[in-house]
């Protein structure tokens, strides 16, 4: 489709050259198309495909018999020897065993030029196996996507926006269409023309294929004057696609023509809405304008049967597969909308049905085409009439599209009752004192009051009860249904009349708010959603948002599949609420992440599968696939729930390729952030590798050299700063190396349910050597509870933590380990007796590289209570340092607790 | 240790940490055979059938946990690991796999031979160990299950019979968590520690003579528990 914008003609727009561009390039990959194209059967097109097959072969390229419709003809079946033939597909449907064309073995064959025969041909959809896709030439636009040459056959009557004229012409309606978009999109039209008089000659001779020669259909088919008008319209149809090409060729001359034309199409729930569609698109074709087709959903047509509407979903997806823009309107009248839309919308020209209403009733209320006509001002309007004969219906009805049954709200009808009783017993009540007509408004309360609130059937009851208990109870002569007085009559008309006048306003007002609340409901969601992914963040997590709002929208059950690195889609991977879809097929969900496509139920391909696959993004960066479960199909099909669900889509799309943008960003700060610890790092542990590095070096070489001269006692005292400095240095590695490893998030805690006695204890061990100076005990309540805890991870903080009692104070004094249950957390204490904190914030103390009392003679590169915090914080805890009462320093931690399961 | 010289497969890949266990172990008066990869520890191991294997986890050639792997397959000789301190995971999966104890690198000479000679005791004693185990004062007879203290008279309950017995005859060794829930609770109730950690805290309560700083019964954070025997 072609479509030029009226605007923007001075500078070329980069996104419009960007779109020219990936077209081009998409089409330079893509197979080519060639259709050989003729007016009716029995023209030749299979045999001179086959024949160019033959030059083609025997020019050295690689033809490939795809498929052959089983005519059993002489002459093509010897023209087809000698050429290499895919084997057909043996596909069973109720029993009976059909042969089809086996597209996947196609694809895996990958021939340069591949022969299909007969490109309108439907598959047997329900057939098992089950096709891909219900259309052949959807088969074939796979084929040619995968960069195979396709060379194919079709006639004229199967175009779909021929396929009117073709029956008005000949009387046969063809169930088998093919879009024009493939027709008019293949690279190579061959018109095999044949004039009547020698088709009807081959036919006598027998050379042509009839399904059943016998029936009188195909007798009043193949006359010379059917033959001669198809021919004419195959004629002109290729005349128009040479016209396009040029025009392509020549766009100035193009422009010119077609400024600013623009063709909106109004249909109803009517039979001939199919015929205005067609007419449209081949009044679009012929000024090469964009068109739009409109319905309008009025109060009178909230009611229509499901057939009706599934008939209404029909026609607008047949309008979209013709490249028409689709609208729904709503509005009390249609005439109204439409006129309001077309001059909005800068139509040019309005298409229209020919009004089917009879003289008189057109009189009270003329019909929406007689309306339009008069009020229409500045735009033509094209009164279509209706096609002769009876319209038969052509249009199946799509799978999974079953009614649903209007259940009969009984109880209501019981209401109505109730009412009437009630109006009768308040005028028994009323009787002595009021006057009968009176008593009379009563009953019309009640017929009010139903009418409002019950719907019409009931309403309607309590018109005819409330009519009837009058008569018989108030209106004399009494307790017969005996009227002595014509006056009353009109009474009862009137309130019959009223209550049903009333009852369908209501219904009416009702049905349209309900129409418009669920509208409002739905953009009000989509804008609930869209807030809601703004402050989302992880694309799991924006995942399970959009799960949430689209089963909500949709009442449906749903998943967002996402791709891993390679582009391969996965199930999500947290735990599944009952809103997920959970048997989403991954391969049906892949070629939609692949294709940039729809798939699955009312789509194109696999149509009939329970559920629609809808891809997140294009197919260059597609972001993942809506798998979507509904509970009625409706909720997904109808165009506007069908656009509705395409802009969720497009929004869970942006959102999850934001997420993905910021977990790249994210990525590469983080790997900045190391990098500079890296830096600060090396520049600080320089100092405190050095310094052992030197004792070591020293000590050692005069072992080495002086070992005999000194006596036993030195060397031992050397030996000795050896393996302490050894163990300094080792330890500040191993604190190096955990820092970082937390830093850069890498650490997966290894939890398990422990007793803090036991972390503090081993602390204790491993750090007896360096304690033996002090006393620290562990004082813990006998009643705490185990907390959920890495071991090794917290014993490191409590060595740290005791460590630094040994640094910092002087021997001899006590060290304490408290603990105490606060709620779900332990806060645990460790205090000492020592100077306490240097002054400043101690908040200080936490930070890398910081010592509590500068550059002095401890060792330590001042990353123990960094490791701490980093150890702490992963355990989903705190930890904060205190000067402790009387003196000392005090850390406090707290650690998760709970029940251990 | 003089009865007969222990054979020492040392399988390092550093020849400096290597060279230092050499002369540390021969000191001890020990033979030392040394292999610095994975296939010459094999070749090794089943040529010289050594007493005692100490391993290095990080091999470049192969993974320390499949020579484990491979030696329990017809070896019960008792394996160190050396490792690394961040390597608590394949800590646990060595020990889980069959090694008997591990150091931790850096380590000292001390500490080193304690776990040694531990290693090669619970080994020449064999299968048939003497049942009753002495941990200072107290006795504890494992086949009549009874517990003895000059104190008082000591009652376990079964899970905690079991639970000391598969300690005490790993004597000296570490044995993991995983191990201890199997053998005892059973392997249905693997990731459930819950019951061994109420049951060793009122063991502790029973034998240890200062529960709150336990002596024998000891924990190797994060790994599993110890019973400790007073060296000889």
């Amino acid at each position: 489709m072609s479509r030029t914008s009226p605007m923007g003609e001075s500078r070329p727009d980069p996104d419009r050259l960007l779109a020219h561009v990936q077209a081009e390039e998409a089409r330079a990959n893509r197979g080519k198309l060639r259709i050989f194209f003729g007016a009716s059967a029995g023209v030749g097109k299979t045999f001179s495909m086959l024949e160019a097959a033959r030059v083609a072969k025997a020019a050295g390229t690689d033809v490939v018999i795809g498929y052959l419709e089983p005519h059993g003809r002489v002459d093509t079946e010897r023209l087809a020897e000698g050429l290499e033939r895919l084997p057909a597909l043996a596909v069973s449907y109720r029993g009976i065993v059909r042969q089809e064309f086996d597209l996947d073995a196609a694809l895996a064959r990958r021939p340069g030029i591949l022969l299909v025969d007969e490109l309108a041909h439907s598959n047997l959809t329900g057939g098992v196996p089950q096709p891909r896709h219900p259309k052949r030439w959807q088969d074939i636009e796979e084929l040619l996507e995968a960069g195979i040459n396709v060379w194919t056959t079709v006639n004229v009557q199967h175009l779909e926006s021929l396929n009117d004229l073709v029956y008005q012409t000949t009387g046969v309606r063809q169930s088998e269409t093919l879009p024009d978009r493939v027709f008019d999109e293949a690279d190579n039209i061959e018109l095999i023309d044949l004039p009547a008089d020698d088709l009807l000659a081959r036919l006598q001779a027998g050379k042509v294929y009839v399904a059943d020669a016998a029936t009188t259909a195909v007798e009043r088919f193949f006359r010379k004057p059917n033959l001669m008008a198809l021919r004419e319209i195959a004629l002109r149809r290729v005349a128009e696609r040479v016209e396009a090409a040029s025009r392509a060729l020549h766009p100035e001359r193009a422009r010119s023509r077609i400024a600013g034309e623009r063709i909106l199409v109004a249909v109803g729930p009517d039979d001939q809405a199919e015929q205005l569609v067609r007419a449209g698109k081949r009044m679009a074709d012929a000024m090469a304008a964009r068109w739009t087709v409109v319905y309008v959903e009025t109060p009178a047509l909230l009611h229509l049967s499901d057939a009706d509407r599934n008939r209404r979903i029909d026609v607008l997806r047949l309008a979209e597969s013709l490249g028409a823009e689709t609208v729904t309107l709503d509005g009390p009248s249609a005439a109204a909308a439409l006129l309001e839309y077309a001059q909005t919308r800068g139509a040019t020209r309005l298409v229209v049905g020919a009004p089917k209403r009879r003289a008189w009733k057109a009189w009270i209320r003329p019909s929406t085409s007689t309306q339009l006509v008069r009020q229409a001002r500045g735009f033509d309007v094209v009164v279509i009439a209706p096609a002769g004969g009876p319209t038969p219906p052509s249009l199946t009805a799509r799978p999974g599209l079953q009614s649903v049954p209007q259940t009969v709200r009984w109880e209501r009808y019981g209401w109505a009752l109730g009412v009437s009783a009630m109006c009768t017993v308040l005028a028994f009540a009323m009787y002595p004192h009021f006057e009968l007509s009176n008593l009379a408004m009563v009953y019309l309360l009640g017929v009010t009051v139903a009418g409002l609130r019950l719907g019409r059937g009931p309403s309607a009851l309590t018109a005819v009860v409330n009519v009837t208990a009058f008569a018989f109870f108030f209106v004399p002569p009494r307790f017969t249904f005996a009227v002595s007085d014509v006056q009353y009559v009109i009474t009862f008309a009137a309130m019959l009349t009223i209550g049903l006048v009333i009852s369908t306003l209501t219904a009416n007002v009702r049905r349209q708010t309900s129409v418009a609340g669920a509208r409002e409901r739905r953009t009000a969601m989509l804008y609930a959603m869209s807030r809601e992914l703004a402050v989302t963040r992880g694309i799991e997590e924006i995942a399970r948002v959009a799960v949430r709002h689209v089963a909500e929208v949709f009442q449906c059950s749903a998943a967002v599949l996402l791709p891993d690195e390679k582009g391969k889609l996965r199930r999500p991977s947290g735990a599944p609420t009952e809103r997920s879809f959970r048997g989403a097929d991954l391969a049906v969900a892949q070629w939609v992440g692949d294709h940039g496509r729809r798939a699955g139920l009312g789509s194109d391909t696999l149509p009939a599968a329970p559920a629609l696959y809808v891809p997140l993004g294009d197919e260059l960066r597609h972001s993942g696939v809506l798998a979507v479960l509904p509970a009625n199909p409706r909720r997904v099909l109808l165009p506007e729930q069908s656009h509705l669900l395409d802009t969720f889509a497009g929004q869970i799309g942006l959102a999850i390729e934001r997420a993905r943008l910021a977990e790249v960003a994210q990525t590469s700060s983080l790997a900045a952030e190391r990098e500079s610890l890296r830096n600060t790092l090396l520049a600080s542990i320089s100092h405190d590798l050095r310094t052992p590095l030197a004792v070591m070096a020293g000590a050692a070489s005069t072992l080495a050299e002086r070992g005999e001269a000194l006596d036993a006692h030195l060397r031992t005292t050397l030996a000795a700063s050896i393996e302490r400095k050894a163990r300094e240095m080792s330890e500040l590695v191993s604190n190096v190396l955990d820092l970082t490893r937390f830093q850069s998030g890498q650490v997966a805690l290894l939890r398990d349910w422990q007793w803090l006695e036991d972390l503090a204890g081993a602390a204790l061990e491993r750090l007896e050597e360096r304690l033996k100076d002090h006393v620290v005990e562990i004082n813990l309540p006998p009643d705490l509870p185990p907390v959920y805890v890495d071991a090794g991870l917290i014993v490191q903080v409590f060595a740290n933590l005791l460590d630094n009692i040994a640094k910092y104070t002087p021997a001899g004094t006590h060290g304490r380990v408290t603990a105490a249950v606060e709620g779900h957390l332990v806060r645990v204490v460790v205090e000492d007796e020592g100077p306490g904190f240097p002054p400043g914030d101690p908040e200080r103390l936490f930070e890398k590289f910081q010592r509590g009392s500068g550059e002095s003679a401890v060792a330590g590169a001042g990353l123990g209570l960094a490791i701490c915090r980093a150890i702490v914080r992963a355990h989903g805890g705190e930890i904060e340092a205190r000067g402790r009462e009387g003196g000392g320093a005090r850390f406090e931690f707290t650690l998760p607790t709970g029940e251990p399961p | 240790m003089t009865e007969a010289m222990h054979q020492i497969l040392v399988i390092e890949d550093e020849p400096a940490i290597r060279n230092v266990l050499k002369v540390l172990l021969e000191a001890e008066r020990y033979r030392v055979i040394e292999a610095d990869s994975a296939l010459r520890a094999e070749i090794e191991t089943r040529s010289h059938k050594p007493d005692l294997l100490i391993l290095d986890l990080g091999l470049p050639d192969g993974d320390g946990q499949a020579i484990i792997r491979r030696v329990r397959a017809w070896s019960p000789v008792p394996i160190i690991v050396l490792s690394a301190r961040a390597m608590e995971e394949q800590k646990i999966a060595a020990l889980d796999g069959g090694a008997d104890d591990y150091v931790t690198k850096p380590f000292s000479a001390p500490e080193l031979l304690a776990r040694v000679r531990a290693a090669l005791r619970r080994n020449v004693r064999g299968p048939e160990q003497t049942s009753v185990l002495k941990l200072d004062t107290l006795e504890i007879d494992l086949a009549k299950r009874e517990a003895r203290s000059p104190a008082a008279e000591i009652h376990l309950t079964p899970l905690e019979y079991r639970v000391l017995e598969c300690l005490a005859r790993h004597l000296g060794a570490i044995v993991t968590q995983n191990q201890l829930i199997r053998e005892v609770w059973g392997p249905e109730r693997l990731g459930d520690s819950r019951g061994l950690r109420v049951c060793i805290k009122s063991l502790r309560a029973k034998i240890e003579p200062n529960p709150h700083k336990p002596r024998y019964l000891v924990t190797e954070a994060g790994l599993g528990y110890r019973l400790r025997a007073d060296e000889p």
